[in-house]
Formats: structure tokens, sequence, C-alpha cells
């Protein structure tokens, strides 16, 4: 199967098999990380701008290098939307950028529905890397990955979300992911974070760890914002990691001896997850960064490189 | 000086009819009835055979946005519009800037409608000082002024104690509270309703509760105050099963219900389209379900399209930031017609009731009805017209409609104000 969309802006929309072939693409374009030399010309004269309307170092840095590897030029693009917001309104910035002809832009914004607006307007291709807390599918397929080497299949396996869901698009775009899959997925947190409706989308939903990390091969830890207990949604941190922190000793109690764990980054550490699990064994997590930058390269080289799609 | 409407299809609930008779209107009234009438000397005739003949429609709830916001509308562009869109009088809410909350503003927006206005214009006052809920406005003032109604349409006055004081001193003015409910604790950072589809987009969603606890807490305040309460814009099952139940015991409340809330759910959201957001939001097909049939039997009293327009500007970015609201005047009656009156979800006689007579009654209005010496304002539908709404073309100054594109049948013929034609 070959890749035909312009842009890349949820996991919902993308069929198993493009999933795949994303995944594929990304495991092929990894031994580059070890090369001596690492760039080839794959995209030399194209132009990557990271607009970039929520701070991110992770993510925006991932993009930059995958970019680079792949001998594009890539252009960093920082605006806050406060900023913006009393001047030059998103649709503008996009029109501008636009008219500077570039191949593909990555755009992460705290709006849901942002990169799409951005599809809507631009000629070029867009890569959804994050909107609001609607999706973020090259986190989905940076985990994928990550799974898949470490598990070796998809089909059958069983992943447990743990934490914020209500505000996460990582768990929204590995909800859809995984369940085109045929992954089973477990979302727990307390009832506050977690989204009404959520099985809708295919999940289960669990209230309590020690449930829902019994008998499943990844677990994946989400990050809690600190505003979540201004707004009243848990008591507190000291609370919160109580009940809902991986600790070594809740592994070892209800886990599985061969379970993953996982965490999108920034670890809050000593909040969702103990220091000795996020650096323990069963840890993935700076797996996930690396892979990340593989699964950039390969959105990057599909959608530059999609039929009738080049920008030269 | 008079206008002879020759055999339409005459609906007329106020008084029972809904018969092919002929319209005499002279000297700005109603002159008379009847099959045949001569033309008196000098007389204009409109041929309205195959059209149907209606009391004015009034829409008690719009956003005229003069003084303040005129690049969004101004009293002109607004009734225009309403006249285009079969409407012969508008109720105007009050937050503006300044804000409708004194007698200056209010005689500001009747002599910029006498001046400017295409059909009538009903300013409502505010409930509070600025719209901040935190004390009166001066509602006596406001309501000899010419104020219809108090609302501060747009916020929910939060502090019920203050509520329950205006209800009792606005008892003697004969005006009704217009409440938007909506309990901002609960709707705090909402963009749309809270269900499947705000799961599934990530957009901030609120739930039905927060409407419906309002309209409970505004019953009770009612109950307890004797004082009529509307409900703007009912938009949910629990919203209308409460009204039901109050109406059933005599608290005098009533309630309007918008066309989007009437054909449109939240699935229209999934396309991102800023003109899908407002305030209610749109919900489910179990509440549209609720809210047909709560029109159909008189639990909700009249339709309101809370023409909302704003600027392009604040209508095609991000949704989370987009101004909520959508314009109504001049898609209302045509969508209605097409997607209630034609598929047989509401009878025609009840559309005309719930758009004439019932706002009229509700607050006291001149009109809603074609008995002799009424006002000759007048509502002629073309039950057979074909359009494709068109934004560009609306008179109105904005164009955030949620109905572009759409190809409706039936719509607004001829509107006709103190007895003359309006040609906007």
């Amino acid at each position: 199967m070959g890749w035909t969309r312009k842009d890349l802006l949820t996991m919902r929309d993308l069929e198993a098999g493009e999933i795949v072939l994303l995944v594929d693409t990304a495991a092929s374009l990894q031994e580059i990380a070890g090369r001596e030399i690492k760039k080839v010309p794959a995209l030399r004269g194209k132009t990557v701008v990271n607009l970039f309307y929520e701070s991110s170092t992770r993510t925006r840095t991932s993009f930059e290098i995958a970019g680079k590897w792949l001998s594009a030029d890539v252009i960093n693009f920082s605006a806050s939307v406060s900023s913006t917001s009393k001047g030059e309104s998103f649709v503008d910035t996009a029109k501008n950028i636009a008219a500077m002809s570039p191949d593909v832009v990555v755009v992460r914004h705290s709006s849901a529905g942002a990169a799409e607006l951005l599809a809507r307007q631009l000629p070029c291709s867009i890569v959804n890397a994050g909107d609001g807390a609607h999706e973020h599918p090259t986190q989905a397929l940076l985990d994928l990955l990550t799974i898949r080497e470490k598990k070796g299949h998809f089909e059958g396996l069983h992943v447990a979300i743990v934490g914020d869901i209500a505000h996460s698009r990582v768990a929204r775009s590995n909800i859809h992911g995984m369940r085109k899959l045929g992954m089973t997925v477990t979302v727990a947190g307390p009832p506050t974070l977690i989204p009404p409706f959520v099985q809708e989308l295919g999940a289960k939903v669990s209230y309590r760890l020690e449930d829902a990390i019994g008998d499943v091969d990844v677990i994946m830890m989400l990050r809690l914002q600190q505003e979540r207990m201004t707004e009243g949604l848990i008591p507190s941190l000291r609370e919160y990691s109580r009940f809902w922190g991986l600790t070594l000793d809740r592994l070892a109690k209800h886990a599985r001896p061969d379970v993953l764990i996982m965490h999108p980054g920034p670890v809050n550490r000593g909040v969702e997850l103990s220091p000795e699990v996020a650096d323990g064994p069963y840890s993935v997590i700076l797996d996930q960064v690396s892979r990340g930058v593989a699964v950039r390269m390969g959105v990057l080289l599909l959608l530059a490189g999609r039929k009738g799609g080049d920008g030269a | 000086m008079s206008l002879l409407l020759r055999g339409g299809r005459v609906i007329d609930p106020a008084n029972n009819l809904d018969a092919v008779q002929d319209v005499l209107l002279a000297h700005g009234k109603i002159e008379r009835l009847g099959r045949s009438l001569e033309a008196p000397e000098g007389t204009e005739v409109v041929d309205a055979s195959g059209k149907i003949v209606c009391p004015g429609f009034i829409d008690m709830h719009v956003h005229l946005r003069e003084p303040g916001y005129e690049y969004k509308e101004t009293v002109a562009t607004g009734t225009r519009a309403a006249a285009a869109g079969g409407f012969t009088a508008v109720c105007c809410m009050a937050n503006t800037n300044p804000v409708n909350d004194n007698g200056a503003v209010t005689d500001y927006i009747l002599a910029k409608a006498r001046a400017e206005g295409a059909v009538r214009v009903y300013p409502i006052g505010a409930v509070t000082r600025g719209l901040r809920g935190e004390e009166l406005a001066e509602l006596a003032e406001l309501a000899e002024s010419g104020c219809v109604a108090f609302s501060d349409d747009g916020r929910c006055v939060m502090n019920a104690g203050l509520y329950r004081r205006a209800m009792e001193y606005t008892l003697p003015f004969g005006a009704p509270l217009i409440s938007h409910a909506e309990d901002s604790t609960l709707s705090r950072g909402a963009s749309m309703n809270e269900g499947v589809v705000s799961t599934e987009t990530g957009i901030p969603g609120q739930p039905a509760a927060a409407e419906d606890v309002m309209v409970a807490r505004d019953i009770l305040l009612a109950e307890l105050t004797g004082a009529h309460v509307h409900i703007a814009h009912v938009s949910t099952v629990g919203a209308v099963r409460l009204v039901r139940d109050a109406k059933a015991r005599g608290v005098r409340v009533t309630a309007e219900v918008t066309p989007h809330h009437l054909v449109l759910t939240e699935d229209a959201v999934r396309t991102w389209d800023p003109n899908t957001k407002m305030a209610p939001p749109l919900r489910t097909k179990r509440d549209v379900e609720a809210l047909i049939e709560a029109l159909a039997d008189g639990t909700v009293d009249c339709i309101a399209t809370d023409h909302a327009p704003h600027a392009l500007s604040e209508k095609e970015g991000e949704f989370d930031r987009a101004a909520f609201g959508v314009v109504g005047l001049e898609t209302a009656v045509a969508v209605l017609l097409d997607r209630l009156v034609r598929p047989g979800l509401l009878p025609l006689a009840t559309l005309v009731a719930r758009w004439s007579r019932d706002p009229a009654r509700l607050l006291n209005l001149p009109g809603g009805s074609l008995a002799a010496g009424a006002p000759a304002d007048i509502t002629i539908l073309d039950p057979d017209a074909e359009s494709t709404i068109d934004p560009s073309r609306f008179r109105s100054r904005s164009r955030n409609t949620p109905f572009g594109g759409w190809t409706l049948r039936g719509g607004p013929w001829m509107t006709i104000v103190g007895g003359k034609a309006v040609r906007p």
C-alpha cells in the first residue's frame, strides 16, 4: 500500500495498512541514527517549517533532527497564542507561511482542530504535532514502533493507559491506532480524568490502578498537569501519587514480569512514576524518544515524497 | 394607503382561522378579512394565491449589536435581515456596548430604529448593571423607556439572591425576565456539548446539566416570587421536562427554542466549523426530538433565532477561540418550513402560532393577530419557493451561519410592516 494523503492529522482517519506502512517506513530509517554521517539526501531542496504555538522541546527537536537527517531545510517558528491573539491570527500566520512555499508544515497548537484548519487553508502537507486534547499521531506511531520492536507484533496485545485521559491527545491517538491494529486498550484514572463516553472510542475503563495494570503487556503512564488541582479534578498531587503513582512495589505485586513501561514525557518524577520505575528495567521511555526521530523521518519522507505531491 | 392581499391561505392562530381569504389593510391596520373583498379606490392588490398569509412573525431574541459593535451588525442591517427573513418585529438583547442597562441606551436604540429600522424593534433591558451580575440595573426606567423584557442574555445571573430580587422588583411592570440558563461553574472553558463528540475531538464540553440546573433554579424562583420567567433557547431534554412539569404546576414559566437547536446536533461540530459553535451548544438527537415534541405540544411557547452576528475574523479560526453564536434571521423560516413542516414533524399552523401569536402574548406586544384593528404586520410565505442559502447575499452584516449551501423548499415571500411591504 502506498501513501496518498496530503496530510497526517489524526490516527482516527488512518486505515490499519497506512499505520503499518508508517511504522515500517520508520523502522527502515532507524539505522541512520547509528551511522557515522547521519545524513541522507532524500529531502534535499525541501523545506519543513516547525510551527509551534505551544512550548515543546522534545517534539520540536525530534522533527528538526528528522528533517535535517533527511537533508531538508528546517525552519522553526515559535509563536505564543497570547502574543498572536493581540496581533496576527493563526489563520493569517498560516497564510503568510504558505506564501513562502514550504513543502511540509509541522504544527503544534493548544486548540483542538488547529492542524485540520491549517490543512484546509494551505496547499502544502501538514503534520499534526499535537492539537489541544485532540490528537498527536506521531507520538502514537513512535509508541507503536517501540511496542512492535519489544513485543514483535501488535495483534492481541493489551495496553493500559493511565492518568489524565480527558486532556490527553496521546491517549486519543493511541486508542485509535491500537484498536485498528487489533490491540485491547484499557484507560484508567480517577473518574474526573476519564472523559465521558470513552468506551465509544473502543477503550475499556478502570478506576483502580491495581486492576488496570494486571495482565497487560504495556503500561503507558501519562503526565499529570499541575492545573488539574486548581480545576478541582484531583485533591492533591500527594493523593494522586499515592493512588495512581506507579512504583516498583506495585509493579512487582500486580503487573506481569515482562510488562513494558512507557511515558510520552516529560515525566513528573515522583508523581505518576517513581524514579526507580522510570529508570528501571521495565522502562522503554528513552527508546520511545529515539524511535520518535525515525517515525518523524518516515512521516516527512512519505508526505513530501507522495505522488504528485512534491512542492518543487 | 391600502393594500389588498387577494386569495392567499390565511392562517391566523389567534383567531382560529385557516382558510382562503382576502385581507384588506388600511391606515396601518387590518381593515377586514373575507372572501372576494372589493378593493377600494386606490388600493394596491397583491395576488397571494398559492401563498400563506400569516400575522407578522416576531423574533423575540436577536442581537442587533448597536451601539458598540456596528462592525457585526446595526439596527439598519439587522432589521433589513429580519424583513428579508419574514419578520415584522424583533426584540434586541442588551449586550451592546454600552450595555442597554439604562434609559439613555434604550432611547438611542429606539431612535435608531425609528430612523433606520425596516421592522419594529423592541429593546430588552439588562437585568444587572453592565451585565456583571452584581447589582440591579435601573429596571423601572428601562421599562418606562420601552424595554419589553429584561435579560443579561449571553451571561447567566449566577447570584440567585439577586435574581430573586430582580423578579420581585419587575413584577409591577408586566415584563418577563428572560434567562440565559447556564451555570458557568459547569460550563467554564467549554466550547461544545459534553458527550461522545467532545470526547473524540478533545474540544472541552459542557454537560446538559449546566443548563438544567439553572432552569430548575429559575423555575423555583419564579414559584417563590410569582414572576414570569422566560427561558431563552432551551436545548436539552432535561430543560424541556422541567418546564413541562412547572407549567403543569401553574408556575409562570415560558420558553423558546432556536431553529439551529431544532435541526442540528453535536455531530455537526465534527466539521470543526466555528459556525457550529453557540451557547447553549448543539446537543444530541434525543434532545432535538424532545425539543420538536415540546414545540408541537406548547411546552415550548415560541421560536426565536438568537440571531448573533459576528465578523468573519471572529468565526474562521480555532474552534475554541471562536465567538459563540450564529446568525438566523434570514434562514430561520426556510429551514423550519423545509426541515420540520414539510416532513410532517410540526403542523404549519403551529409554526405560525409559535412565531406570531405566542411571542406577542408573552411580551404583551401589539400584533400576532389578524383581527380587525390589529397592526397591519403580515408575513407571507411561499410554500413552494426553492432556495439555496447563500451567505454572501445576506442583508445582515455578518455571514456566520451553519446553513450555508442548504437547499430548502418554502420560505418567506413578503413582509408587510404597518401596511407597507418592506423591500429590504
